[in-house]
Order: structure tokens, then sequence, then C-alpha cells
């Protein structure tokens, strides 16, 4: 499996945009690294302070790119078309407030920006989606990792309750507006991008469609479709599931990604003769790579994961007893569901085809 | 018959308060997880614990609490009513942990000088106990082992004819080096602290760790592998298995703590860019391991798995349990054929290996009974 995608080229203004803002020191930078450059949680120590806009590109199974926004940059008092240059093809604006901090700066300016936001695309005039083309505005309330639990869901209570209610204040009910907690130091970061993706992935209802199905004939338990590189799940089955099946799931790929890197590197061709190569003549290995782990403990559950195609893979829980004699069958499910979910992803381009005929 | 017991091995942790012994310990013996450490408290005394590594083989790990009064403690002779004797006799292994952050490195050295020639005292030195002729005995079964050697292995607590205790040192903490200067700090610090080794400098093994990375597992990697006494017959039993099967690489660790015992590669393989595999994966199948104890709400001592398979365009890997103590990971090239006829070899060949588990798993070699 690969394991890298970045790429640092020209920007293609039309892909979605996920804007980091927020704070000084807020951990705007530490997010973006730890998420889609595997940096390692503790190794943000070493960040510096971003001056300047810093865009990147994202090529997975969809593009998009990500800008982490210096507080310095003052985008409220420049001029309309300026703005607009920041906030056009805004899939998402995620907002970073460091909860370890004293939070009423961080608040005040997050409002001021929503409330610019909800004015310019308020439209009374639709009433079913009175806010429609306005970037979904995602809270991150970071670094919970240094609170206690109560003290935890107090902060982010408190947080929440600041904002909706200045909001509602201007008559924004129904702006959209999501809270996370988050810490870098735990699966929360992932989870909460993922659920920040999801929104800007338009086959989210076919693609669960499709994992509701997988789940119902097979015996799954909780399935994930995942962006293999940046440990994002892009949908899930709709079963209400927890973050520690999340974190099972992900913490699968990692193993296969470091046995596959330790051992996928690319060999001299083996000996003419040898037992290997006779070996190799007859049959080759899986194109998409497949890993299976059951537990010794009775009862335990079973874990699988295949590749689906260069970006994606599912992963699952299962609760299979014997998986010898249930392997099959469960390899004719995955295999179809990959074949499902790579037409899913095809759907788009033709349909465009079409209509340029 | 029961299983012959052998005498435990005496391993000194030690090094300054707050150097990140406790942490090591409970991360490689215990099941934590890097994250958890920050929770322990300061090791008051010496903290003893009894850890059953492969079949018969029983460490007694001393983590020596580091604060200034228990030092001295350690370091007084009990006709003067401290504990030298008691602590630095019959000692396997000294390790001592350098914390890369301390301001008192001139202190932390004297203290590790200090430390040496207690060992040198109570336990030996490489020159004076070098002395015994015989190499270690090699537990293959097809050469006897000669009386001499088996009666030397098994000589009671006097510290006549058997081995000097190794020495290694670990300088702890490296994460917090920013990376381009960890490679010269480590050389410098470990020049220092060689010079004041005394009889034990030319042997110590030196180091650079953090919890963070598989750093650790390499260090502990290397100080098991010089308490196993028969890691020879069970390497040169591996190799013959690997090519029975034509697997390319085989990785034989212990369950608990995913410390590699040894390993045997072949053909191509021997070219494998990572060279650090092994320490790579005890670090994965580690936290792999924590990962589905977390998810099963089991003990993580309790969270093995049964099988785990990965097929992919470019090799196929098995792992399974080979003894009481011990799974053995397969790397094979990629094919279902070739899959199936290695994990037959492997099933096939477990009872071998059941036999060479340290002290026999419960059953003497045939032929010395
Ligand atoms: N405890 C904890 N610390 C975090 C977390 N995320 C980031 N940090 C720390 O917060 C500090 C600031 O992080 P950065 O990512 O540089 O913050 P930023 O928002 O990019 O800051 P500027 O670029 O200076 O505006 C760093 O020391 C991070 O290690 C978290 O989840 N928990
Ligand atoms: N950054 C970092 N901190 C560590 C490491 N190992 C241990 N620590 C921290 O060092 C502190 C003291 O560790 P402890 O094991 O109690 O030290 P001991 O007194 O030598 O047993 C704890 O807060 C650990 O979290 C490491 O590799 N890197
Ligand atoms: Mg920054």
């Amino acid at each position: 499996m690969q394991n890298r995608y970045y790429d640092g080229g020209g920007m293609e203004e039309e892909k979605p945009r996920l804007l980091l803002m927020g704070l000084r020191r807020s951990g705007r930078s530490s997010i973006a690294n730890v998420v889609f450059n595997k940096l390692p949680p503790s190794d943000t120590l070493y960040l510096e302070s971003t001056r300047d806009i810093n865009k990147e590109r994202m090529h997975s199974f969809m593009d998009f790119q990500v800008w982490d926004i210096p507080a310095g940059v003052s985008y409220l008092d420049a001029p309309d078309q300026d703005i607009d240059g920041i906030f056009s093809s805004v899939g998402a604006l995620i907002w970073v407030i460091d909860a370890q901090d004293e939070y009423f700066t961080a608040i005040q300016r997050l409002n001021d920006t929503i409330l610019y936001l909800c004015r310019r695309y308020h439209s009374p005039q639709h009433p079913d989606n009175p806010f429609d083309g306005m970037p979904h505005i995602e809270v991150f309330v970071h670094k919970v990792d240094g609170l206690s639990d109560d003290f935890r869901a107090d902060v982010f209570r408190d947080i929440q309750q600041r904002i909706l209610d200045d909001v509602a204040d201007h008559g924004f009910d129904a702006a959209p507006i999501h809270f996370y907690s988050t810490s870098i130091y735990d699966a929360t970061i992932f989870e909460a991008f993922s659920k920040v993706i999801q929104r800007l992935v338009p086959q989210l209802p076919a693609l669960e469609n499709l994992l509701n199905g997988l789940c119902s004939k097979t015996g799954v338990e909780k399935a994930y479709l995942f962006d293999v590189c940046t440990k994002i799940y892009i949908a899930s089955d709709t079963t209400p599931g927890d973050i520690t099946q999340y974190e099972t799931c992900s913490d699968l790929i990692d193993v296969v990604v470091d046995i596959s890197e330790i051992y996928g590197w690319e060999r001299p061709d083996p000996e003419p003769g040898s037992f290997e190569e006779k070996m190799l003549a007859q049959e080759t290995g899986n194109s998409d790579a497949e890993a299976m782990i059951t537990m010794e403990r009775r009862g335990a559950k079973c874990l699988y994961l295949r590749e689906v195609n260069k970006y994606l893979a599912l992963v699952c829980i299962m609760a299979v007893d014997d998986p010898a004699e249930k392997r099959a069958m469960v390899e004719y499910n995955m295999r179809v569901f990959a074949r499902g979910v790579n037409q899913v992803f095809e759907v788009r381009p033709r349909l465009m085809e079409d209509a340029e005929l | 018959p029961p299983a012959k017991r052998m005498k435990p091995r005496k391993v000194l942790l030690m090094g300054k308060s707050g150097a990140g012994k406790s942490s090591m310990r409970t991360i490689v013996f215990s099941n934590y997880v890097a994250r958890d450490v920050r929770r322990l408290g300061a090791t008051i005394d010496v903290e003893h614990s009894n850890i059953r590594f492969l079949g018969n083989l029983f460490l007694n790990l001393w983590d020596c609490g580091g604060q200034d009064g228990f030092m001295d403690n350690y370091l007084t002779p009990a006709a003067a009513g401290g504990q030298r004797e008691s602590v630095f006799a019959n000692v396997a292994v000294l390790i001592f942990v350098f914390d890369i952050e301390s301001r008192e490195f001139v202190a932390d050295v004297a203290n590790f000088a200090a430390v040496v020639g207690a060992l040198a005292d109570c336990s030996g030195t490489p020159g004076t106990r070098a002395s015994r002729p015989s190499p270690q005995p090699k537990a293959s079964d097809k050469s006897p082992a000669s009386p001499a050697t088996t009666a030397a292995d098994t000589t009671s607590s006097s510290t006549v004819g058997k081995e000097a205790p190794k020495v290694f040192v670990l300088v702890h903490k490296m994460d917090l080096v920013p990376p381009a200067q960890r490679e010269r700090l480590f050389a410098e610090r470990a020049q220092h602290i060689r010079a004041r080794a005394g009889p034990f400098a030319a042997r110590t093994a030196f180091y650079a760790t953090s919890i963070w990375d598989q750093s650790l597992y390499r260090a502990w990697t290397a100080i098991i592998h010089t308490l196993i006494p028969n890691a020879d017959a069970i390497e040169l039993l591996l190799q013959r298995l690997a090519a029975a099967i034509g697997a390319r690489e085989l990785i034989l660790y212990e369950r608990t703590t995913c410390l590699v015992v040894t390993s045997a590669t072949r053909g191509a393989e021997q070219a494998n860019p990572f060279g650090d595999r092994c320490e790579r994966l005890s670090s994965i199948l580690k936290t792999h391991k924590q990962s589905l104890a977390r998810h099963t709400r089991s003990q993580p001592g309790s969270a093995h798995f049964r099988d785990f398979e990965l097929r992919t365009s470019r090799f196929a890997w098995f792992v399974t349990r080979l003894t009481e103590n011990t799974n053995l990971a397969v790397v094979l090239p990629p094919g279902e054929q070739l899959f199936n006829f290695a994990r037959a070899g492997v099933a096939a060949a477990r009872a071998r290996f059941v036999e060479l588990d340290v002290g026999g798993g419960g059953r003497e070699v045939k032929g010395e009974g």
C-alpha cells in the first residue's frame, strides 16, 4: 500500500478548500501536519509559527486543498473581492480554539467571522435552505487532552453555548455550525476531520448504502471506508459506532501499511531455476492487499482489511468465530463491495461526458 | 518430569530519578502505552519484578529508585548500614539510564562510575572472570554438552566461574532533542560515559532511546538477547525451517513483550533496506496488541491474536503461535499455494521448537534424562 501523496505543485482553484483558522498557537499547523503529513504529535513542539497562508494540495480519492491561515491575516477588513478570493469554493472553515488557554478572544474573532459569512450568504427567500452555498463552520475545541474529563465537558459546553447564543441573537439560528472536541494526541482529531470531509463527499449516501448492505450480508459489525493516507474515513455504515471501533480499524491500517513498507520493497528478480522463481511463475499475489486478524480469546472479534483502490481501503470488525469456514463468503462479498465503490466514484465523470455530447 | 527451573537472571535498572527507568520497564514488560507513563510516581527504593520470559527463563528485574538518598544507600556496604552487597552481587546485566535533558551530566556520570565500581566489587569484571575457558554451551541437541559446562552454568550463588555482568548504557528521552542534533549529542555523551566505565569500558553497549519510537525495542532486544542461553540453537532451527518452507524471513518473538528472540533471513531478503526491521516489528506488533486490548476491553497481557494474515502483490505474511511464549512471523513470496504449504510446514515444526523453548518447556531434551 502506498502511504504518501503529498504534492506541493500549483493550485487548481476549483478544488474544494479547507480553511484552518484560529488565534496564534491554537494548534492549526500541528493539526495539518499530524493529519496530512503523519508528523508524530510530540514533534509538533518544534513547529515554527506560521507567517503566511500555507496552502497544500491533497491528492486522494478526491482532490482538495488545505489552507493554514495565520491569525495575522485580517481578511475581514480587506476589500470584498479579496474576501471572495478566500471564501469562494471553500468546503469548510475549520476554526481551532485552544481549550487550555483563555478562549474569549478566540470566540470573539470567530463570531465576527461567522456573522460576516451569515450576512453574506443568508437568503431568507429560500426558507428550506437559507444558507445555501455558505461554507460549513467546523469548530474544533482543541488541546482537550490537557483537561480533566469533567472540565473538558464544561469547556466544550461553554464554548458551544457562547457561539450559538451570539449567532441566535442575530437571527441566524440555522447557520451550519458544528462542534468537536479534539486533540492531536488521540483519534479525536481524525474522527473530527472525517466528519468534516464527509460533508464534502457527494457520493456519501451511495457509499453508506453499500456499507450497510455489506454489513447485513456478511455479519459485519462495523465497516469503514478509509482514505489510507490520512486515516480519515469518508464513509461508514450507519449503525452508531464508538471511537474505539474507529481506533481499532485505523490501527489496523497502521499495521498493514507499516509491514507493507518493510516487506514491500522492490526486490531483484529471483534467480532462474530457484524455488521462488518456480513458485512465482505459477501464480501471483493479491493485486489488492488483504489482511485478516483473528483473536485468541473465544468470542472475540475479527478484523478485516481490503484495499479498494489506490486511495481507499475497507476495514471492518466482524464477529466471525471460525473465519476459515466463512472465508470464501466474506471474500466474495468484499470483492463485490470494492467493485461497487469504484463504480460510485466513476459515475460522475461519465455523467459529465454524457452531458457534453 | 518436572521442568528444570533455571535460576532467575538478575537485571539492575539504575539511573537518576526521573530518567525514565520505570517508564521503560512498564512499557516493555507491563503493557503500558507510552502516553500512560506520565501517571507513574517516583520509584521508592527498589521495585522487584519477576518476569517470565521465554519458557523457563526468568528475569528478576530490580528497578532501583534513583533519588539521591536511595543511591547512597545502594552504594554503602552492609557493614555501614547500606545495601551494597545485596544490590550488586550476582548481577547478569546492569542497565544504566541517562536522561538526555539532565542539567547535571557531570554528577550523573560520577554516579555511573560509582555504580560500575560497586558492580565490579560484588559481581566481578570482564578481566577477572573471563578466566572461565569454556564458551557458552550450545543447547543444540546434536552436540552433547560436556558435563563441565553444564555444571558451570548451574553453579549456585557463588560468583566463581560465572560470567561477568554486561553493562548497557541507555541515553534516554532522545525525542526531546531536535532530530538533526541527535547523532552528535549521543556520540559525545557516550564518549564521556565510556571514559568512566572502568573495567567495563571496552564492553559497554550504548543505545540512544525514547519511549516514543522503536529505539526502545532496539535496546531491549539486545539486552534480552544476551540473556537467552540457547539463542544459537534456536536460530539454527529457524534457518532450517525457512529453507524447508521457502520463506524469505522468519522472526520469532516473545508474545508478551513482542521482543524479537531471533530471526532467519534468506536469499534476496538479506538486502532488505530496512536494517532495523526487527525492532520496528516489535514496536508495530506491541502497539497493535494494545489497540486490540482496548477494543476488546481485555487486559493487554491477554490480548493475543490467534492469527494474522496479510497478502499483497509483493509478499505474503502470517503470524502464528509457535510455543507457549513465542509467536512466529513468516514472510513469503506472494501466492496461495506457497502460503498453504508454509502454514503446514510451520505446524509440523512446532514440536521441535517446543523442545528448544528455554528449559524445555516442561520436557527434557531426549538422551539426557
Ligand atoms: N497538549 C496539546 N498541545 C497541542 C495540541 N495541538 C497542538 N499543540 C501544541 O500547541 C503549540 C502550538 O501549535 P501550532 O500548531 O504551531 O499552532 P498554530 O496555530 O499553527 O500557531 P501559529 O502558526 O503560531 O499561529 C505546539 O507546541 C503544539 O505542540 C493538542 O492537541 N494538545
Ligand atoms: N520525552 C520523553 N519523556 C520520557 C521518556 N521516558 C520517560 N519520560 C518521562 O520521564 C518522566 C520520569 O519517568 P520515570 O519512568 O518515572 O523515571 P524513573 O524515576 O527513572 O523511573 C515521566 O514523566 C515520563 O513520562 C522519553 O523517552 N521521552
Ligand atoms: Mg502554525
